[in-house]
């Protein structure tokens, strides 16, 4: 399968449906696998990384789940293509920057992807949207039982799943979700949500930067320990967390348009004014933007059929993604911000004014936890 | 008490030291205590004494020369990357991921899930302890037939364990 037809439609987290999908934007879980005896790919030598691609590839394409895929050596991607991949979560940062030796594995729908001799023999990862890490995990669960019949995996009785760093050897899984939380950035509230929850062994991070300032208000928290606890009980404890994240989101705007109504209406309305009439914008501000209107559209200050709209733009104005439809032409930083501007202004040319009158009605009592899903 | 050096005379000087976190104590009496230097603390190492001269030298030496067999990988290499080697590594390498893997994690032993070869494996040697023991119970009260039943049982899981 061609690149540009996986890429020609975007993700299926992002265009489907899942509780709590509001404030939930994904749900993803990823188990780290090395093959027994093989040098990890760290400090493997290039023979040595090529063998294992070859016979991790293979049993990954024979998969069922991979009927329909596209598989690429990374060193036969250009650094634009790999980028685009890193946009749509389906490779790391960490991956894009190997070459020969290494490879990439998703199906079309884009919900399940393998990295080939990433930091470890094999990082398969499934994500879909909204709060649903029980059905991801038994996605990528029946993946790896599949993998294990023709894959001799290093594991240990008393230490689980070896992996490169010891920080994710035992159960090698990292289980995460994806959160919107402008409510709680705008009531000064993220620093100590971030703070408890490090505390019990859970990690809260920006998705674009680093603690409390988190571009587009998007947060992710995943589990940090992985050995000592089963798979499910580690997933419970993360639904527990991001439920109760949940009751604090829906209550800190509750707060919000009970308290501060006329700042939320200034944001939305100034969201909507930049968004609509701007002709250049960088990359941090339009996610910031961007994050206030999906807000809005929430709150039933715009209709619900911009969410869809709105979250496509989260991924289509990032830096490759520009790039990628501008052709060959190499764009400067100026001429992504202008492409950027105009690529909102046409979304938004066909989006009524945000009507505030509608946000009184939406919104219920703090302290109850809103129903609006 | 008795002087860990000489093994003859009552302890008087009682030296607890704590190299990396690991406590070793000593009892020594007052001649012993003065042919090894105690009194002069700076230039004392409790590990010359348990372990004879050099053994500091040699166990301070000895992370860096550790090697794994497999992949070559040594602990200074551990050091500098974070990262291990391979699989083998994990064993290589134990002592000191013992207590790093402590305090990384919620506990130190897996409890999730394990590939399916070793479940079997795990659940036929759970099986085969078992009919061991009825086996030996069956021999002791002299009940020969069931226990040569139990014992072609044994001999047929075995088996099929390795095909």
């Amino acid at each position: 399968m061609k690149f540009s037809r996986i890429i020609a439609s975007s993700g299926e987290w992002l265009s489907g449906d899942g509780p709590n999908r509001n404030i939930v934007v994904s749900s993803r879980v990823r188990l780290a696998r090395n093959l027994r005896d093989k040098a990890f790919p760290g400090w493997a030598k290039k023979a040595e990384r090529l063998e294992v691609m070859g016979r991790v590839k293979e049993a990954v394409e024979r998969l069922p789940e991979m009927a329909e895929s596209y598989s690429e050596n990374l060193e036969a991607l250009s650094p634009l293509e790999k980028q685009i991949l890193v946009e749509r979560h389906l490779i790391s940062r960490e991956h894009a920057a190997k070459g020969v030796g290494s490879a990439v594995i998703t199906n079309t729908q884009q919900s399940l992807s393998v990295m080939i001799n990433e930091e470890d023999h094999l990082r398969m990862q499934a994500i879909c949207c909204g709060l649903q890490l029980d059905k991801v995990f038994a996605m990528i669960d029946r993946v790896d039982s599949e993998l294990e019949e023709t894959l001799d995996f290093a594991f240990d009785p008393e230490l689980g799943y070896l992996t490169a760093c010891p920080t994710n050897v035992g159960t090698g899984m990292r289980a995460s979700a994806m959160l919107h939380l402008p409510g709680l950035v705008m009531n000064d509230q993220m620093g100590k949500i971030i703070n408890s929850v490090n505390k019990i062994g859970l990690a809260v991070r920006g998705l674009h930067g680093e603690g409390t300032e988190a571009m587009g208000n998007l947060f992710q928290v995943s589990n940090q320990t992985t050995l000592g606890e089963t798979e499910e009980e580690i997933i419970g404890r993360l639904n527990r967390v991001i439920e109760q994240i949940l009751e604090h989101e829906h209550n800190a705007r509750a707060l919000l348009a009970q308290r501060k109504a006329v700042t939320l209406h200034d944001q939305i309305g100034r969201a909507y004014g930049l968004l609509s009439h701007a002709y250049s914008m960088s990359s941090k501000e339009a996610l910031n933007l961007l994050s206030t209107i999906k807000l809005g559209v929430d709150l039933g200050v715009f209709p619900d059929s911009l969410r869809f709209p709105v979250d496509v733009l989260f991924i289509e104005t990032q830096p490759a993604h520009l790039q990628k439809d501008a052709g060959t032409q190499k764009l400067t930083i100026e001429d992504r911000d202008t492409l950027r501007a105009a690529m909102i202004r046409a979304k938004l040319s066909e989006v009524p004014r945000p009507d505030i009158a509608r946000l009184k009605a939406a919104t219920p009592e703090p302290t109850e936890p809103s129903q609006d899903e | 008490m008795k002087c860990d050096v000489c093994q003859t005379k009552e302890a008087t000087v009682f030296l607890t030291q704590i190299v990396e976190g690991k406590m070793q104590k000593v009892n020594l009496c007052e001649a012993c205590s003065k042919e090894k230097g105690v009194n002069d603390p700076t230039g004392f190492a409790l590990a010359d004494l348990l372990l004879g001269l050099g053994a500091a030298q040699e166990i301070e030496k000895n992370p860096g020369s550790l090697k794994c067999p497999v992949c070559g990988f040594t602990q200074g290499d551990f050091k500098k990357t974070g990262r291990l080697g391979c699989s083998n590594c994990y064993a290589v390498f134990s002592e000191g991921l013992g207590g790093m893997l402590k305090n990384m994690h919620k506990g130190i032993s897996h409890t999730g899930k394990s590939p399916k070869s070793h479940r079997r494996q795990r659940e036929c040697g759970i099986r085969l302890k078992a009919l061991q023991d009825d086996l030996q119970k069956a021999v002791a009260a002299e009940e020969y037939e069931r226990a040569a039943a139990i014992r072609d049982l044994i001999r047929q899981i075995e088996s099929e364990a390795q095909t």
